[in-house]
Formats: C-alpha cells, structure tokens, sequence
C-alpha cells in the first residue's frame, strides 16, 4: 500500500497525478486529501484522519508519498520508510511563501528521501519498485550537537 | 519531538526537567518532572504577561544550570525569563527552518546564551552549528 499524506491545505495538483499514474502500478494508494476540488477515480481518498487512524495507515504503508513537510519527512525517517516528497509551490497558490521548495532542494542535496521538484519526476519515482529508506537516522540528535551543548553547560 | 532527540541522552548527565504545552507529552518522558504550561502564539500579548511571570517563577524555585528550548513562542518567553534569572539559556533553531531562522528564533538570538540552527550553510558567528536532531552523517552536510 502505499500512503499519501499533504496535510491540512489542499493540494489538488499533487493528488491528481498521483491519480493519473495510479493505474500503471497495481497497487492500492490511500491519500489522505483536503478540500479536494476534483473526483479521484485510481486511488482512495480520505478526508480526515484522526491520529491513530493516520499512524496505521503510516506504518502499514510500503511508501510515504507526502508534501515537503518537516514533520512527515522526520516521521518516515524515524519509521524507517521510503519517502517521496513533492513540494508545494507558493507562485501556484499552494502555501504561503516556498519554504517547501527550499526544504525539498535541502533533502535532494542530502540524499536522504526522494524528491521529486515536478510531474515528471514524481511519475518516474512512483512506477520505481526498488525505493528504500535513503538515510537511516539516530535514536538520537548528532552527537557533536550533543557534546557542544553539554559542554557549554558544564 | 525535535527536542526529546536533544534532551534524552543528556538525562544521564543531568536532572532534567521537562515543560511542555501538551498534556500528551508527560507520557513521553516518564520518570521525570512535567510540567504542563499553556500554548500561546507570538500574538497573544495577553496570554504572555501571565506566562512569563509564571515562568519566573518557577525558574525562581527550579534553579536549573539551563533551560534549552526548540521554541516556539512559550519556549521564548521561558528563555527570557531565564535569561533575566541570570541562567544559561540555549535555543535550537529547529529543522524545519532551512532557508532562515524562525521568527522567535531571530528574536532569541538578540538574547539567548547560546543558539543553534541545524543547517550549516545557516551558521554565523552567532549562531552555532554542531549538527542536527537526525542524527545521521548524511543528513550534517
């Protein structure tokens, strides 16, 4: 199965080439959308979740496909799923200013989830059957982090 | 969640107090203090005054060598009013601030001890750069 989450603005253009491509991949995709403006005919949309329902469908996913969204980024990373991350762009309406835009550059430079910045690459990501966690993270902060703090407290 | 990254190895260190503005949070970090405080924006000068007095307070009475803090608003407030106790005060910019530091964090750097930011590229004489809550290699670039 495969999970995808935008959170609480609407995000159609996103949704509807998941949408698109769904049929190539054979598998079920369940979004959890918002406000969509449109009839998803591929994939099955959720309105709301409540936390423990977006957890479950969280770890029972194969992948997390998701807006450029810190706290979904971190919680794949923690949970040790693939992550495909998709920006919203400001210019079209879909955020308030492109700190998405930023973010999806700062991980695509890092390597540690998949990024896809257009249709293009979002298509070519989701028929991908090979995709992995990139980085596996820490229990913990940086250790550097840790000791420099300490050290400056005593 | 950010800060838990932080303050959990440091617990064997040091007693660590935990305040945080969700109930959900005690949970969390059992077996130490909690402390519930209230949830404010960097708007609501109202809920600030109260919060701030509360928060001396408490520093008054805890004492502690630091107070740490990923933000946002209640975190600021917290610093300051630690700041003015004469504690050490740390803030650490959090992750999701990748472009710039977050709004109450350019307000902390004008006061705090010590900041952080968790990207390199941010770092400035100011505000330090020791890596970040992930924890991985591949993510300190």
């Amino acid at each position: 199965m495969i999970f995808v989450t935008i959170g609480t603005a609407p995000f159609d253009r996103f949704i509807r080439i998941v949408d698109e491509v769904a049929p190539q991949l054979g598998e079920e995709i369940i979004a959890q959308v918002h406000q969509l403006g449109f009839e998803a005919r591929n994939i099955k949309t959720v309105n709301f979740l409540a936390p423990d329902e977006f957890n479950e469908l969280f770890e029972k996913a194969r992948l997390i496909v998701s807006h450029a969204g810190m706290g979904t980024i971190l919680s794949a990373l923690q949970q040790k799923k693939p992550i495909i991350i998709f920006p919203r762009i400001a210019a079209l309406g879909e955020h308030r200013n492109e700190h998405q835009l930023a973010t999806a550059k700062k991980f695509k430079e890092l390597g540690s989830v998949y990024v896809a910045m257009n249709e293009e690459e979002l298509k070519a990501l989701l028929l991908r059957k090979d995709l992995k966690p990139l980085a596996e993270i820490g229990e913990y902060a940086s250790q550097s982090l840790i000791d420099s703090i300490e050290e400056f407290i005593g | 969640m950010q800060l838990l990254r932080i303050a959990r190895p440091m617990e064997e260190r040091y007693e660590v107090v935990y305040l945080c503005t969700h109930p959900k949070c005690a949970t969390m970090v059992e077996g130490h203090e909690f402390l519930l405080i209230e949830d404010y924006s960097r708007w609501d000068a109202w809920k600030m005054i109260p919060a701030f007095f509360k928060m001396v307070r408490l520093i008054w009475r805890e004492k502690p060598a630091a107070i740490m803090t990923t933000g946002a608003a209640p975190g600021l407030i917290c610093l300051y009013a630690g700041k003015l106790l004469g504690r050490k005060t740390i803030w650490v910019d959090s992750i999701a601030n990748v472009q710039h530091l977050s709004a109450s964090g350019r307000i902390a750097r004008r006061f705090v001890s010590r900041i952080y930011t968790q990207w390199k590229d941010l770092a400035t004489p100011r505000v330090a750069f020791a890596g970040n809550i992930l924890g991985s290699e591949k993510s300190e670039k």
